[in-house]
């Protein structure tokens, strides 16, 4: 009984790393950009959502509804002044300018912020909980993976139901075809990072609440979203999702044997993945 | 003023000078044809026209507006529409989005419609729903065409549509261009296949090296002058 309360655990914990992941595995399927920074935002719209929260006395929920639009305009507007002139067949400047942003970012919120650690707090749903069958699952890890679900579905219904979705697609495979087909692929490149910053936002607000953060914690948000993005496959949204939930029960299954096993235990997973799936489980067809 | 028109267009490619001074122009309701052997440079003044190359803004005049250095998707959206050298469909998106992506963003009106591409190339509308490059060569081509037409464009530039299809395949792709040309699109078809040109083109210009060596009605033009314009005069 104790298994199967630890691999449920294991499974909503996955929500949120692939919350973390979902929007690099967008910018990721369009552009092929991966940005290093992703984490950085996350941490980013943490605070963004606390100052909120702070200066207005709202709740995180509306505070991250209020902080979603603003977070896509810093997404488009990096997109198209910054990342854009990046892209290219040459894959080191984007990895480069992003991790400089990164670290831009750390040393900005250092400097506004401290380093002292924050929450955000959501009142008695912390700590509230519910009984699913023979297992109590806490309201919180539970609606973070019913947002992390809603969040695949939503992207997958734009990316291949929607007009914007097929000039992601199309785009995607080639742009200057696109072009003469009336796409500007620049625009598009920037709708997508300003999207993605959206899923940020969201995954801001479930960092915040589920666990302190700090300026310095982007990083290793990163690795994990970036784990999940692999495993799932390159560019495969629900490929995303199912690589969060393995690192996700590796670690909880890791901290059940041996609590100091929970970090290790989820990269080791990934390792075992890319080892028999080197192109991860879902990996796109055409590429 | 012709409804298109190019003056002293010159292309590049890093040092490697393309085209040197081309100078065509079509006019509403005609389709001219270029030819000239590979490496002329007829694709390079497609992408010009299309404005996947750019220029100076008065090198290409389209319906007395200057649009060299226009953006490619403010060009197809003026009215010229591409179908690219190698058909470039899609791989990602059905025979449906293939086609519906023509008209991206826009409201486009006139005659052609997913209804109206279905009817001209039927095969497409039964196979809509795979993706656009598990088709065979010539059907593919149909897309690659029904594309463009989705954009409802003035002018229709088509770059070596027969290229690497069978005769029959051929005889069916362009048997579209009179259809197209009825619907009030003027056409550019380049070519390396000199005898299909001849026949649908009311004027002909022939390319060799980056530059046009010859210009005329298909009927007024000998084998000869052909053979000269097309592999140079000493061949
Ligand atoms: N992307 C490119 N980079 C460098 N040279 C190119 C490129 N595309 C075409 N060329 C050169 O430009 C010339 C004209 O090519 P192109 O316009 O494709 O000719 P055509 O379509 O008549 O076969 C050729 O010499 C070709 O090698
Ligand atoms: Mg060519």
């Amino acid at each position: 009984m104790i298994w199967v309360d630890t691999i449920v655990q294991g499974v909503l914990l996955g929500g949120l790393y692939a919350l973390f992941a979902a929007g690099l595995s967008l910018v990721f399927g369009i552009m092929r950009l991966v940005n290093l920074a992703h984490g950085d935002f996350i941490v980013m719209a943490a605070y963004l959502i606390l100052v909120l929260v702070t200066l207005l006395g709202i709740d995180p929920f509306l505070a991250a509804l209020i902080s979603a639009p603003i977070l896509f305009g810093i997404g488009w507007l990096l997109q198209m002044h910054v990342l854009n002139r990046t892209l290219g067949p040459d894959i080191l400047p984007p990895l480069l300018v992003t991790f400089g942003l990164s670290i831009v970012i750390q040393n900005a919120l250092l400097e506004g912020f401290s380093a002292d650690s924050q929450r955000l707090s959501v009142g008695q749903l912390e700590t509230a909980s519910l009984a699913l069958g023979p297992v109590n699952v806490g309201v919180m890890p539970l609606l973070t993976f019913v947002s992390a679900v809603m969040v695949i579905i939503g992207l997958n219904k734009i990316f291949y139901s929607t007009s914007l979705g097929r000039a992601f697609r199309a785009t995607s495979d080639d742009a200057v075809t696109a072009s003469l087909m009336g796409i500007r692929p620049n625009n598009i490149f920037a709708t997508a990072t300003g999207i993605a910053m959206v899923v940020v936002t969201i995954a801001a607000l479930y960092l915040g609440t589920r666990a302190n953060f700090d300026p310095t914690v982007g990083p290793a948000r990163l690795i994990y979203a970036f784990e999940a993005v692999i495993i799932g496959g390159l560019g495969s949204l629900w490929g995303t999702l199912a690589g969060g939930i393995i690192i996700g029960v590796a670690q909880t299954l890791g901290a059940a044997i041996n609590p100091e096993w929970q970090i290790l235990a989820g990269h080791v997973a990934f390792v075992i993945v890319l080892l028999l799936r080197p192109r991860g489980l879902f990996p796109r067809a055409v590429d | 003023m012709a409804l298109l028109q190019t003056d002293n267009l010159t292309a590049h490619y890093g040092d490697f000078q393309a085209l040197f001074g081309v100078d065509i122009r079509l006019e509403e309701g005609e389709t001219v044809a270029i030819i000239g052997a590979n490496g002329a440079g007829k694709t390079t003044l497609m992408r010009s026209i299309s404005g996947v190359l750019t220029n100076r803004a008065d090198a290409i005049t389209f319906e007395n507006d200057r649009i060299g250095s226009a953006h490619a998707a403010d060009i197809v959206k003026k009215g010229i529409a591409m179908v690219p050298e190698g058909r470039k469909l899609f791989p990602s998106l059905s025979v449906e989005e293939n086609l519906l992506i023509g008209a991206h963003g826009r409201k486009v009106t006139g005659i052609w419609t997913l209804e109206t591409v279905y009817e001209m190339f039927p095969v497409l509308k039964e196979r809509r729903l795979n993706p656009g490059t598990a088709l065979s060569g010539g059907q593919q081509q149909m897309v690659a065409i029904g594309r463009a037409l989705m954009s409802n464009p003035r002018v229709l530039l088509c770059d070596e549509i027969s290229l690497g299809l069978a005769p029959v395949i051929i005889r069916d792709i362009y048997a579209a261009l009179p259809k197209i040309k009825a619907s009030g699109t003027s056409i550019v078809v380049v070519e390396q296949d000199i005898g299909q040109a001849l026949k649908v083109a009311d004027r002909v210009y022939c390319m060799m090296e980056g530059r046009i060596t010859l210009e005329g009605a298909p009927s007024d033009l000998s084998r000869d002058a052909i053979h000269n314009a097309y592999f140079g005069a000493a061949a």
